[in-house]
């Protein structure tokens, strides 16, 4: 018997395509998401647009927070450490958490090197805004793999943007003639037998969902249609106005993206969408996405 | 039955590789979303995933009595992890939507949370030998099986793989491996 395997670890990643990731910050939050039909969710102190207004240093959530979350539902539950904090890591493994997101909504504990993830039994998903970035978090044992976007602003402009590009460098990758994907992988940053294993594949090796940014039913539809596996819904829910009428209705446009008769009647009357910002006002250091590297 | 063609359940989950598994043996896949995607299958695979948002979406979507209608009609089904929950007639501590079809009692999360996923190589003499590679994610297990339910393979004691007429099930993940046994083994009971 194996535990601990890249297989056990992608594979849960797997289990969860199709399907919407929620935010939540207490056990009533994360009972709406199950019922509206989340697939995880992501035990929080706060979420992305509280910790972008609070500003200071955002740290991993007490475990208090987290242990009742888990207490509460049966799906998994996922929770955050920063990057290249590997005790807290530690810590939401000791927990018994299903899956740590290495995050750049919380502040990073290392400007040098994120956490080496191999070296864990728990899985690990990381943010990316570009295919160099995917495959190196996939080198240092990412099982799982979303786009960035811009956190906590309900505004998908970054979110596209870094799917975009991450689905260009792929297609890039595979035209290449044989002779130039050793320079592509130097520039890219990524090891040459990962570019290899995408080239071969015409897809990351791992699950990738969309992140940052999305707010409705039809903002997660665009990002299935632009390739993505699911999506995470950070502060979108419930920072929103009806946040389980409009959980179920993500939850629903995320399996039928295609269906626009649908998507049109379960986009109406969802009340207030949460407040977005516009990315241009939002002042470069303060930019969650340029966290990691 | 020349060439069957299975409907994979695309609502959430692992569907990619069932479809890809039973198309590499020669089977039609197509990816069943909504109710009239039922049309012309012959049979149907249930994937692992989240058994609660694909339990919900079936509601939602009118699917879950029609389907269930079709099993209960003779349809083949084959269940995988959350697939095998969704099948069962009772669930521990539950009252999620199910399709109910098996007589069994279901324990979801048995041996614990992702840290405790495995991988074993699984005694299966329905599929001859080398011993079967079993993949168990948050898997479950049946905790009772009804007199007509065969037990195909068990877990320290307890049963992960059985058939019931018309009805396949495994709290593991054979899509994730790339034995098609288990998936020949179905197709088989489609008549092929």
């Amino acid at each position: 018997m194996e535990q601990g395997t890249i297989r056990l670890k992608t594979g849960l990643a797997e289990m969860l395509k199709g399907g919407v990731i929620m935010d939540v910050t207490t056990p009533e939050q994360a009972k709406i998401a199950e019922e509206a039909g989340a697939c995880a969710v992501m035990a929080l102190e706060r979420v992305p647009a509280d910790i972008r207004a609070a500003g200071g240093v955002a740290r991993m959530a007490d475990p208090t927070i987290v242990k009742k979350i888990m207490e509460v539902v049966s799906i998994p539950v996922m929770a955050k450490a920063r990057i290249g904090h590997f005790v807290e890591a530690r810590v939401l493994e000791a927990l018994g958490v299903d899956y740590i997101d290495e995050s750049e909504v919380l502040t990073p504990a290392d400007d040098r090197y994120h956490i080496d993830k191999r070296d864990f039994t728990v899985p690990f998903v990381c943010g990316c805004r570009n295919l160099g970035e995917a495959l190196r978090r996939i080198a240092e044992g990412a099982a799982m793999i979303r786009t960035k976007g811009e956190p906590g602003t309900g505004n998908v402009v970054e979110a596209v943007r870094h799917c975009r590009q991450v689905m260009d460098e792929i297609r890039m990758l595979c035209a290449l003639p044989d002779a130039e994907v050793p320079n592509f992988a130097k520039e890219c940053g990524a090891p040459l037998e990962i570019c290899l294993a995408v080239r071969n594949e015409g897809r990351l090796p791992v699950v990738n969902f969309a992140a940052g940014g999305i707010a409705t039913p039809a903002d997660a539809a665009l990002m299935m249609h632009l390739g993505c596996d699911g999506v995470f819904v950070g502060s979108g829910i419930f920072k929103s106005g009806d946040p389980a009428k409009r959980a179920k209705a993500i939850v629903q446009a995320v399996t039928n993206y295609k269906d626009y008769a649908l998507l049109a009647e379960i986009s109406r009357d969802l009340g207030e969408p949460m407040v977005g910002i516009e990315i241009s006002s939002i002042p470069d250091a303060e930019r969650m996405q340029e966290r990691g590297w | 039955m020349v060439r069957p063609c299975v409907g994979v359940l695309a609502l959430q989950g692992a569907f990619r590789e069932h479809a890809a598994a039973v198309t590499r043996l020669g089977a039609e896949a197509r990816e069943v979303r909504q109710l009239g995607h039922m049309d012309g299958i012959d049979a149907m695979i249930i994937p692992g995933g989240e058994s609660t948002t694909m339990g919900k979406l079936l509601v939602e979507l009118g699917m879950l009595d029609p389907l269930r209608q079709r099993i209960e009609n003779g349809m083949p089904v084959y269940g995988s992890c959350a697939g095998l929950i969704l099948l069962c007639r009772e669930i521990e501590n539950s009252t999620q939507p199910r399709l109910g079809v098996l007589d069994a009692t279901v324990r979801r999360n048995a041996f614990g949370r992702q840290v405790d996923s495995f991988e074993t190589e699984l005694d299966l003499p329905e599929l001859g030998l080398p011993p079967f590679p079993a993949v168990f994610i948050r898997a479950p297990v049946l905790t009772g099986v009804g007199s007509r339910v065969r037990v195909l393979a068990e877990v320290r004691g307890q049963a992960v793989a059985v058939r019931q007429d018309n009805v396949l099930a495994t709290s593991f993940h054979p899509e994730l491996t790339p034995d098609t046994r288990l998936h020949r083994y179905f197709l088989d009971m489609c008549g092929n």
